[in-house]
């Protein structure tokens, strides 16, 4: 495991985690042997392209990948010293929320329409803690607040659809911070949003880390949301990671070759790009990978042992790391 | 409402393809369900004036709701305009006879945000593509199916994917279809309205540069809608910033993004992402949110948001000046 730089304790590790999908066309291998750390106070953004497991990822670090089709065959996921994967359903429905929360930075489907926003916000604080009502009505007051909305009193008799979507999003934000996990997760939807909006609710994010000191992890198609929100990097491929590293390595020397085409893929908004370079072709279908490096039919270094083994991972600092042979 | 003469002469300068003069879009607002009467008017597009040149692309930014896509529903006469012209290679396209009319009609062509809801999916793609041709055009089926290979291939696909039907393509590869339908007619003007935003980080940039070479090829003029400033910025080669109805800058590219001037452009870049992260950003987040375009504020509509706003500002509607060759805005501050 690569030591981060960042200093707060180890509230998360990840082992060697493998979720497999048993379909009609095989077995989907949608996270084959996924291993990160994370730090208290620290966020870690995943990126990729759609497809490549991140949302796995992060089903399994809640342990709510859906059973059958799904099974984490194998890994460890340590929380708070404690792996998380040995629990029993009834003890996991306790650290869901309390320890470790994920939300899903779609407010029109992560909001149930039936309900007033502040029983759902209630629900989730309920769920975890026996206190008298009354106080759980000023807590769910407590919590609008510190997501910043306004005139909160009044705003918990609202359904979803009265709130506008950055309110929306907000009350999402709320109910996973209701319980203070140590870990949240925030799985960005691919359609960009709003971006007055969306700076609010990173900003919204970052306070919120700051206050509660947070392990965040930032899902994200983005590399802006990564420069703007995060210290370390992850970036996967085919249900693997095979780059990670603290921001600025990542950004300054790229050492995987689909890392370096990714950046090379997005505009920027400060200079003029003459030409974006674009990767051609697309990922292998995750219940057929290669023996080899899952990215070979489209990498522009692609060597014969490339297709032969797949590359281990070597060493480009202390702090980041990189799957590729161009390494060896 | 302010007049933009500025506007109007930079235009007369420029051999404009499209012509756009404060053009304006108010819905009725009906209460009531026997005896509806109108109890007010969202002014979703409020006055506003551009031009589209030749080949060149016109982007438009703002936040959600600003009046985008009526804007462009406008353009392609899916909606009446309320007051205002629309002239294209100088005709008012409302004030013209029938056949001018289907001409424009077939010259401006629209790609969607959603590649999997614009295309029927119980068609097969020759016929996808092939309709538009077959509606407008007199000539021989075998010419329609040539020309439909040709468009496959320009588009980045092959002659075989003619016989399949959308489902059977990626996410990518429709937007690559619905970009093949929409240069079926050769047309001279395309309304791009979100092209890129639903699809994935790697494909976005074979789209936006297939968009690129088939502008440079067929010299269609562009009209991109967008949320993300930094597609915006590799796209196009001027932009409009609107605000609740109305354009309250326009400038080149390079210009807008190198010297923003009105305090809404300057949140707007602020709030957008950087593309490194040793890029410092000023902060201007913008609190609250637009205020309704059905009781659009007084004065200068941005004063309620404004970090700059002055007393004036709540009375006073800024007028529309030229601050630099080409580069105009409504702004107290200039
Ligand atoms: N319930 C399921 N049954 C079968 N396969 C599944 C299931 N859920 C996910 N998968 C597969 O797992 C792979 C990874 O999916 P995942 O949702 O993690 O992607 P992602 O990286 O989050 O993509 P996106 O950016 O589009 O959200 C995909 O190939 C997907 O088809
Ligand atoms: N047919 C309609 N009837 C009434 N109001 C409408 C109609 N179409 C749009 N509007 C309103 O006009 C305003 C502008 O809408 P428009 O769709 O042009 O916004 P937009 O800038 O495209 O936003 P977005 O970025 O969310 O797509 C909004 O307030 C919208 O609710
Ligand atoms: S291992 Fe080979 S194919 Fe894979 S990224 Fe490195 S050079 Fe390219
Ligand atoms: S006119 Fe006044 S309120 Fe409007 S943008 Fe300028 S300074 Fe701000
Ligand atoms: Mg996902
Ligand atoms: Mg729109």
């Amino acid at each position: 495991m690569v030591s981060n730089g960042h200093t707060g304790d180890i509230v998360l590790e990840v082992e060697d985690l493998r979720t497999y999908f048993s379909t009609r066309w095989g077995t989907v291998k949608a996270v084959d042997g996924v291993s990160f750390d994370l730090r208290r106070g620290e966020t870690l953004g995943i990126v990729g392209e759609s497809g490549c497991g991140k949302s796995v990822t992060m089903l399994s670090l809640m342990r709510l990948i859906p059973m059958p089709p799904g099974e984490i065959v194998s890994g460890s996921i340590v929380l708070q010293g404690q792996d998380i994967l040995q629990l029993t359903e009834n003890e996991m429905s306790k650290v869901r929320g309390s320890q470790i929360a994920l939300i899903i930075q779609d407010p029109m489907t992560s909001l149930n329409p039936v309900f007033t926003i502040g029983s759902q916000v209630n629900e989730a604080i309920q769920i975890h803690q026996d206190i008298p009502r009354r106080s759980i009505l000023q807590q769910t007051l407590e919590v609008l607040r510190k997501v910043n909305i306004p005139a909160a009193e009044t705003r918990v008799k609202d359904y979803p659809h009265q709130l506008s979507g950055g309110m929306r999003q907000r009350v999402v934000g709320a109910i996973g911070i209701s319980c203070e996990p140590a870990v949240l997760i925030a799985d960005e939807p691919t359609t960009s949003l709003d971006v007055t909006i969306q700076a609010q609710y990173l900003k919204l994010l970052k306070d919120l880390q700051q206050q509660q000191n947070l392990a965040l992890i930032f899902i994200t198609h983005d590399f802006g949301v990564v420069a703007k929100m995060c210290d370390r990097v992850a970036v996967m491929y085919a249900g693997r990671i095979v780059e990670m590293g603290n921001v600025r390595e990542i950004f300054n020397s790229p050492s995987h070759p689909y890392t370096e085409a990714l950046l090379a893929s997005v505009p920027k908004l400060e200079e003029d790009v003459d030409r974006l370079f674009a990767i051609e072709g697309q990922p292998p279908a995750l219940h057929d990978l290669p023996q080899g490096c899952a990215f070979a039919d489209r990498c522009p270094h692609v060597m014969d042992r490339c297709r032969e083994e797949y590359p281990a991972q070597f060493q480009v600092s202390a702090t980041h790391n990189a799957a590729c042979w161009r390494l060896a | 409402m302010t007049a933009n003469p500025q506007r109007g002469e930079a235009s007369a300068r420029a051999s404009a393809l499209l012509e756009v003069r404060d053009l304006k879009k108010h819905f009725p607002v009906t209460k009531g369900l026997i005896f509806s009467r109108t109890t007010g008017y969202l002014k979703a597009v409020d006055g506003i004036s551009f031009q589209i040149e030749r080949g060149k692309t016109l982007g438009i930014v703002g936040e959600s709701g600003c009046g985008k896509s009526t804007t462009a529903k406008l353009l392609l006469m899916l909606e009446e305009p309320t007051e205002g012209q629309i002239l294209f290679e100088g005709e008012d396209i409302h004030h013209t006879d029938a056949s001018h009319r289907r001409s424009y009609r077939s010259s401006v062509q629209a790609v969607f945000q959603d590649p999997w809801s614009s295309l029927n999916p119980r068609m097969r793609v020759r016929d996808l593509i092939g309709e538009p041709m077959v509606i407008n055009w007199d000539v021989p089926k075998r010419e329609i199916e040539e020309r439909v290979e040709k468009l496959l291939n320009d588009v980045g696909l092959s002659s075989y994917h003619a016989n399949l039907f959308p489902h059977e393509f990626s996410g990518g590869q429709r937007q690559r279809l619905a970009i093949a339908r929409g240069l079926s007619l050769n047309p001279k003007m395309i309304v791009l309205d979100e092209p890129v935003s639903a699809l994935d980080v790697s494909i976005r940039a074979q789209i936006m540069n297939l968009l690129k070479d088939l502008q440079k090829e067929y010299e269609v003029s562009y009209l991109l809608i967008a949320h993300h400033l930094a597609t915006v910025r590799y796209m196009c080669d001027w932009v409009a910033v609107m605000y609740l109805g109305q354009i309250v800058e326009y400038a080149e590219v390079k210009e807008l993004y190198n010297t923003p001037l009105h305090p809404y452009t300057k949140a707007l870049m602020s709030a957008a992402l950087p593309s490194h992260p040793d890029i410092e950003q000023d902060e201007i987040i913008l609190t609250g949110e637009v205020p309704s375009p059905l009781n659009p504020p007084s004065g200068c509509r941005f004063h309620t948001r404004c970090p700059f706003a002055m007393d004036r500002c709540a009375v006073e509607i800024p007028e529309t000046k030229e601050v630099a060759p080409g580069h105009t805005t409504s702004c107290h501050l200039y």
